[in-house]
């Protein structure tokens, strides 16, 4: 049998040391897997882990890869520090950005820029209007987030499929399920860098997520708001006699998170497609409940497990696009470094005690 | 008789065992005869359920050796225990309530024997035992004492030549505890050994033949129980002179402070305990002493008191006859009204937040400034600092380190803080459940002379606590709540233990008509 013993004082060395050895681990193993498959090992972690770097375009587009999985875990975050169960940010995602396309292409004409705080706002309202359906059904009627919010995601897919299809289909689009293109008001631009161009898809959306990680932080750390979630996640008991609303905390973490992955939405199609279509995607809201855990539910750590995950995301793309390895080969890659860098954190504060096995 | 065979059952040499850096045994000797009522006593902490946790194999001890009748052998499970004949009963109960007496007991055994066969040995036993208990009714619906009935047959199926006891009267009524000690006594003497745990030194006497007394982790004396004294044994396990507690004489004021008038709380969940027509007051200056068993309904009268629920009409809860039942807990905090729930960590305190934090936690609307929502907003534990440090040093809690975590506090200590919170609050009424439940002697007598401090100086208190004791000690007006339902207020000196035993185990119920609630 085998116990995990908490340990005293999580050592300092370790936090930093960790990590390294985790990476060390993933990339003998990764090793391994690719020489047994027959892909040149060395080719193909060069692939995943340094091609992503290797060019000040491809870091920019990781940059842009991370954008709306660190907006999405944020929110997330401060569901899941209150024990709040919300997993269909994707839903959440896809009817921000639906709402938000329906006023874009409401005015068609609109070119200015401040256009895009209203889009912006309105994929807010949509994701939090989504959100807010399992908000109301646990603090009513004590039904299980869980189901309500996940099951929420494929209603939500196959209502923008039906509006893309139908009501909000470009005449003009030959028959392919796409809206109208979007106005100039409602677009995001990529950055112009003086003298350099453009940076590969890097846009001005970016700025949202460095506006974002600060000022969650300070909302999390320093007010009576991210104290209360705090509580109620560590001990409900506890919030209770300090006299925090459950439910009112329930209903507001629920609605931020659906507003934030409801804002990813917008800012993915505004800066990336620039119109509706059946797919605005990709798996962001589940992929990022893997961020929002991976950065340890802390503002700075989300930042930064989004980056990871994009740039290894990014580098199976780049090693199935000039070597040919299949998605299922490079997810099981990343599954071995998820598994390894979870282990060591867990490995940080805990101890393995071998006992003898009972039968 | 059978204390006067020198045969030993179990012998257990240098026993050490750790937890990371702290040391729960260390060295412990310890040798139980055959048929011999062996108590082990000791403070909280001090290592004893550690102790019998290693006898039954739920633990394995770091070094040392155990020798049951002059074999050694290794306990690396509870199943290897019982099938050596060790049997033990739990301080908290490991029944499914949902499920009969005979089905519990079936589920536990080791040799699979059919339900008609275990029901025939449940009735066979508890009458050779006068262990009486219904095979098949639901656990549920028995008492406290019934369950743990149930556990000593469990243990009995087994054929056990040691029953261990962890702390078993603290959840009884004196008339079960006396069955209770019949019970051990006979089993003793017909040869089973009986290894028994607690911290009740009137027991021991009562009970034991042989007492080893730990402290810290170390076994420091085993003495004739026979032939020693209260006084002897808490010195012994303290280490120090136990102060006794300073009681003044009041001037009684006849002023109501607070009162509870028809309350009626259906329970919340199935296993939980509605409330049934709750009346009480307390008059300032006063300690009103709530006795009961645990479980029957003080949590939830707790909640409802603190403001952590609504009562169903305004008028049911009254502060110096203003009605408050609808008011919140923050609400009642700043009319002067301070709880304390029996549940310390996780309730009281948050375990993972430090001492400035947990005071802010209570004290967060304190802070508050109402003129403007966002330096309400930006309200933060930082601000409760001061007031943490104060609490820390005005009460004698003993920290690690500056602001330490709650979880880094002993029970005692944790204890004194939140009840030096709940002071630097300056409350006309205190409401403390089970203030001093599993805190070492000398915090407890410090927490115990806090209330009686508090009433002196002529605030109202109820103390709702299952230690008969220190509710004996410290009130002057008693009632006792049993299934939820409240008996009438006595002054002190008009009850006896013997009375308040026999409202705890219900004899109220059967004299006062009750309407039924919908």
């Amino acid at each position: 049998m085998i116990t995990f013993i908490p340990r005293d004082k999580v050592s300092k060395n370790w936090i930093i040391i960790a990590p390294i050895l985790s990476i060390v681990f993933t990339i003998f193993f990764g090793l391994l897997i690719f020489a047994f498959l027959g892909y040149n090992p060395l080719e193909t972690l060069y692939q995943i882990f340094v091609s992503p770097f290797s060019r000040i375009d491809r870091i920019s587009d990781i940059l842009v890869k991370a954008c709306p999985l660190i907006i999405i875990g944020t929110g997330l975050m401060l569901c899941f520090k209150s024990n709040v169960w919300n997993i269909g940010a994707e839903g959440q995602f896809i009817m921000g950005a639906l709402l938000a396309g329906f006023i874009a292409l409401s005015f068609p004409n609109i070119e200015t820029k401040f256009f895009l705080l209203i889009t912006i706002l309105a994929g807010f309202v949509g994701g939090a209007l989504w959100a807010f359906i399992p908000a109301i059904l646990k603090t009513k009627l004590n039904v299980n987030e869980i189901l309500v919010s996940l099951m929420l995601v494929y209603v939500a897919m196959l209502f923008i499929d039906f509006i893309v299809r139908g009501p909000l289909r470009d005449p003009m689009s030959f028959g392919f399920p796409l809206s109208k293109p979007y106005p100039e008001g409602a677009l995001i631009n990529k950055i112009p860098f003086p003298g350099i161009g453009f940076l590969g898809q890097l846009h001005y959306g970016i700025l949202f997520v460095f506006l974002l990680v600060p000022f969650s932080w300070i909302f999390v750390n320093k007010t009576l708001g991210g104290f209360k979630i705090n509580v109620l996640g560590s001990a409900p008991q506890a919030a209770k006699f300090a006299g925090f609303k459950q439910n009112s905390i329930t209903i507001t973490v629920l609605l931020l998170s659906g507003g934030l992955a409801g804002v990813a939405g917008v800012i993915e199609v505004s800066a990336n497609i620039g119109q509706l279509q059946p797919e605005v995607s990709f798996g962001y809201g589940f992929t990022a409940i893997i961020v929002a855990f991976l950065g340890r539910l802390s503002p700075i750590g989300i930042f930064f497990a989004g980056i990871i995950i994009a740039t290894v995301k990014l580098g199976a793309d780049n090693a199935q696009m000039t070597m040919g390895i299949p998605k299922v080969v490079t997810g099981l890659f990343e599954g071995i470094l998820l598994f390894f860098l979870l282990t060591g954190e867990t490995l940080q504060k805990y101890k393995i005690k071998w006992s003898e096995g009972k039968k | 008789m059978a204390k006067k065979e020198l045969d030993i059952l179990l012998k257990a040499t240098k026993i050490c065992k750790s937890f990371g850096n702290f040391v729960a045994n260390q060295n412990i000797d310890i040798s139980i005869a055959k048929g011999q009522i062996h108590a082990l006593l000791g403070e909280n902490g001090a290592g004893k359920s550690t102790l019998v946790k290693i006898f039954y194999g739920v633990l394995q001890p770091d070094s040392g050796s155990i020798e049951i009748n002059k074999q050694k052998i290794s306990i690396t499970s509870p199943n290897i225990a019982r099938k050596n004949g060790i049997g033990m009963v739990f301080q908290h109960f490991s029944l499914f309530p949902a499920l009969t007496v005979a089905e519990n007991i079936l589920i536990a055994l080791d040799n699979k024997i059919q339900f008609k066969k275990v029901v025939d040995e449940i009735s066979k036993l508890s009458k050779e035992w006068e262990l009486f208990v219904d095979p098949l009714k639901l656990v549920s619906e028995l008492s406290v004492g019934e369950k743990q009935r149930v556990e000593i047959i469990r243990c009995l199926m087994q054929n056990p030549s040691l029953l261990i006891m962890d702390e078993p009267t603290s959840v009884l009524t004196p008339q079960e505890i006396k069955n209770l000690f019949k019970i051990l006594k006979k089993l003793a003497s017909s040869g089973c050994s009986i290894l028994y745990i607690s911290h009740k030194l009137e027991e021991i006497i009562e009970l034991a033949d042989e007492v080893t007394i730990l402290k810290s982790g170390k076994s420091i004396a085993s003495i004739d129980a026979k032939k020693t004294t209260t006084n002897f044994l808490a010195e012994t396990m303290v280490g120090k002179k136990i102060t006794e507690l300073k009681k003044a004489i009041r001037s009684k004021s006849k002023k109501i402070a607070f009162e509870v008038k028809n309350l009626d709380k259906l329970k919340d969940h199935e296993f939980g305990i509605s409330l049934r027509n709750i009346n009480l007051q307390v008059n300032y200056g006063e300690i009103l002493g709530v006795a009961g068993i645990a479980g029957n309904g003080q949590v939830e009268l707790m909640k409802i008191l603190s403001g952590e629920i609504n009562s169903k009409d305004n008028d049911q809860i009254l502060l110096e006859k203003i009605p408050i039942g609808k008011t919140n807990i923050n609400e009642r905090r700043k009319l002067g009204i301070e709880t304390i729930p029996e549940e310390r960590t996780f309730h009281a305190t948050v375990p993972n937040l430090t001492l400035s934090e947990n005071t802010f936690l209570t004290y967060f609307f304190k802070y508050s400034n109402t003129k403007s929502w966002i330096t309400n907003l930006l309200n933060n534990p930082q601000n409760s600092l001061d007031e943490s440090k104060k609490i820390v040093k005005n009460n004698d809690v003993r920290c690690p380190e500056t602001n330490p975590l709650a979880s880094q506090l002993s029970g005692g200590n944790l204890q004194k803080f939140i009840l030096g919170r709940s002071l630097a609050n300056n409350p006309k009424v205190a409401i403390f459940s089970q203030p001093t439940w599993g805190v070492d002697i000398g915090a407890a007598t410090a927490i115990r002379q806090k209330l009686l401090d508090l009433s002196q100086s002529g605030k109202a208190v109820i103390l709702i606590s299952q230690d008969l004791e220190e509710i004996f000690e410290l009130s002057d007006k008693i009632c006792v709540i049993n299934e939820g339902v409240l008996s009438a207020i006595f002054d002190v000196s008009e009850i006896t233990a013997t009375d308040v035993g026999l409202l705890m185990g219900g004899k109220n119920r059967e004299n006062q008509k009750m309407d039924p609630i919908k």
